[in-house]
């Protein structure tokens, strides 16, 4: 097991390496002066040069770069152009609402995606089980900033039941927190629910086919211990290698759920970044958001180990 | 996995493109595909005003029968908008489709094919996969600039490498087959086994997953367009159409409604035609979910 996990972790540093250099690569992407980009149209010579000196833009490719991995190495990402201020502080000051965010949407996929797909299991091929999995489908075909928008219609528009955007702390009003999310947390879950329904479902009639089940009913257990207990403890497997998928959908679809409902969070500030072309902001954001994903992957690999004893860690 | 599990005999007298019409998945995915296909094709045909004409004084004309779709707020005509903007979305989707599949399964070959490669190469991948979908594409086309070439060019980033796993995968089972090994005896050269031996029996799963890549890149397009960095306004994508109704969604929400309907019936389509072909092309996959 430690070998396993030391031979992971050599992995993940290189991904992160790898991660990091792509990030700083965007701005390298510019064509042209990145320099004469950022400063606008109106911009005169010397503010471009101010711009090139005070992004190292002057340098050669190879110091920019060591200043890079420099910086990152202290947790320093730059200045952003927009904000006038450190990239790092502004990112993790736009955290907790994407937290919040894919926190609320990570519960109402785990509850639907796993229902609905157990359910469409032991309803094998009945209208059930049809239904459900057509929903499925439909759900990782519908554009997710479209569907928020045309809940705002129906739900505050509409029926005026739901706020139409807008975001609530958690610390001002636990409950208008929760409020506020609904709406954005289904429009973003969408897609993970249909996703997990059919996976969760495959890995359930694959589960119920075992002996073990079988034996399960022979000694006469109640249906809903041999399938919330026994079969559950397999279906689970297949659904945590997912997480880190669900996750990474979860970061995409922030960016245009948080702009659709005006929820100040990390998707909403990389929006704004790309329309004001603040590329120090985009490579942090960018490197921020590839480094959760790579570290959530990491223990979710770890843990996938553990569940499941048939993994061997060589 | 069950390994005891064989592929359902299909029987001789069949036709090979029967399954294909039984196959209420596929059949369903195909006739929405060629839906909108025809609509690309026909957007001159069946509309009657220029997707970019304004005409204020009809501003805001709710679904009926003068505006099928309704009008926005130049006046500018919904359905034209969204049958021109169908030709965008299954443009900018194909060209993805055609260079992630051609980047991706030239890596996955070479990964699978020579070990040396393979560990230099999928770390690549999976540095490359590490980034949020959108947020990637977004950033490529943040620093390249809004034009739908630049749409393409990220979202072939996006996908090559999910497309270059599935080829290695395949490759990786196949390199070790008898076959290659008597192509090889019979002194074949690795280029010759690549492109004749191997890249065949990888279109199985290929053809799947282009299928996928095909509706993702729609519906990112789309997510693009809509955050500003697909192809420039007044260009009509399903996307900007979308991105300019938002501000009237209280007064005519049917702005928004007709484009992001159309995206929905593309992807659903290209996602069933995926998931039909993969049952049809896979029949273990089948006995595995079924």
């Amino acid at each position: 097991m430690t070998a396993f996990i030391t031979r992971r972790l050599l992995v993940t540093i290189v991904v992160l390496l790898l991660v990091s250099l792509i990030s700083f690569s965007i701005m390298q992407l510019v064509p042209g002066d990145p320099a004469t980009v950022m400063a606008g149209l109106a911009a005169t010579d010397d503010q471009i040069r101010a711009i090139r000196v005070q992004f190292g833009l002057d340098q050669p490719f190879h110091i920019q770069l060591v200043r890079w991995y420099a910086g990152i190495a202290v947790g320093d990402m730059g200045q952003s152009m927009t904000l006038g201020r450190g990239v790092g502080q502004a990112l993790i000051e736009r955290l907790p609402a994407t937290i919040g965010l894919a926190m609320v949407a990570f519960v109402m996929t785990v509850i639907f995606g796993i229902a609905a797909g157990v359910i469409a299991a032991i309803r094998q091929n009945s209208w059930v089980d049809q239904a459900i999995m057509v929903l499925a489908v439909i759900g990782v075909s519908v554009p997710s900033f479209w569907l928020g928008l045309m809940m705002i219609v129906a739900f505050a528009v509409m029926l005026d039941l739901l706020p139409a955007g807008g975001y609530v702390p958690f610390a001002q009003s636990p409950k208008d927190w929760l409020v506020s999310l609904i709406l954005p947390a289904f429009s973003l879950a969408l897609l993970q629910v249909g996703l997990l329904a059919r996976i969760t479902r495959s890995a359930m009639l694959e589960t119920l086919r075992q002996d073990y089940i079988r034996t399960a009913h022979a000694k006469g257990l109640p249906v809903w211990i041999v399938i919330g207990k026994h079969a559950m403890m397999n279906v689970m497997v297949p659904v945590i290698t997912i997480i880190g998928i669900i996750f990474s959908l979860m970061l995409s679809g922030s960016v245009v759920i948080e702009t659709v409902f005006s929820i100040p969070g990390l998707g909403r500030l990389m929006a704004s970044a790309i329309l004001t072309r603040d590329y120090p902001l985009i490579q942090g954001g960018l490197l921020l958001t590839a480094a959760m994903f790579v570290l959530i992957n990491l223990v979710v690999d770890v843990l996938y180990a553990y569940v499941d004893p048939r993994i061997r860690y060589d | 996995m069950s390994a005891t599990a064989l592929p359902a005999p299909t029987r001789r007298s069949t036709a090979p493109w029967r399954r294909y019409l039984r196959h209420p998945m596929f059949v369903t995915g195909a006739i929405l595909c060629l839906s909108v296909l025809l609509l690309a094709l026909l957007a001159d045909l069946i509309t009657t005003r220029s997707p970019e004409r304004t005409r204020v004084t009809q501003a805001f004309t709710p679904p009926g029968e003068s505006y099928l779709m309704g009008s926005d707020n130049l006046g500018r005509d919904i359905w034209s908008r969204v049958a021109y903007g169908s030709r965008v979305s299954i443009a900018i989707g194909f060209a993805t489709v055609v260079l992630a599949g051609a980047a991706g399964t030239l890596i996955g070959l070479l990964a699978g094919y020579y070990r040396k490669l393979d560990e230099a190469l999928m770390r690549a991948m999976d540095a490359l996969m590490s980034f949020p979908a959108i947020l990637l594409a977004v950033g490529i086309t943040a620093a390249l600039g809004p034009s739908a070439t630049n749409a393409v060019i990220a979202l072939s980033v996006v996908y090559a490498p999910r497309t270059a796993r599935i080829v290695r995968a395949s490759t990786l089972v196949l390199r070790e087959m008898d076959f290659v090994a008597a192509a090889r005896a019979a002194g074949a050269s690795d280029a010759r086994i690549l492109m004749r031996h191997l890249l065949p029996n990888c279109l199985g799963p290929l053809v799947v997953q282009l299928t996928f890549v095909f509706a993702y890149a729609v519906l990112a397009e789309a997510a693009l367009s809509f955050l500003g960095m697909g192809p420039p306004p007044p260009a009509p994508t399903w996307g900007n159409i979308i991105a300019d109704g938002r501000d009237y969604l209280r007064e005519a929400a049917w702005i928004c409604l007709f484009p992001g309907l159309a995206i929905s019936i593309t992807v659903l389509g290209l996602n069933l035609l995926g998931d039909g072909l993969r049952d049809l092309l896979d029949p273990r996959m089948k006995i595995q979910e079924s």
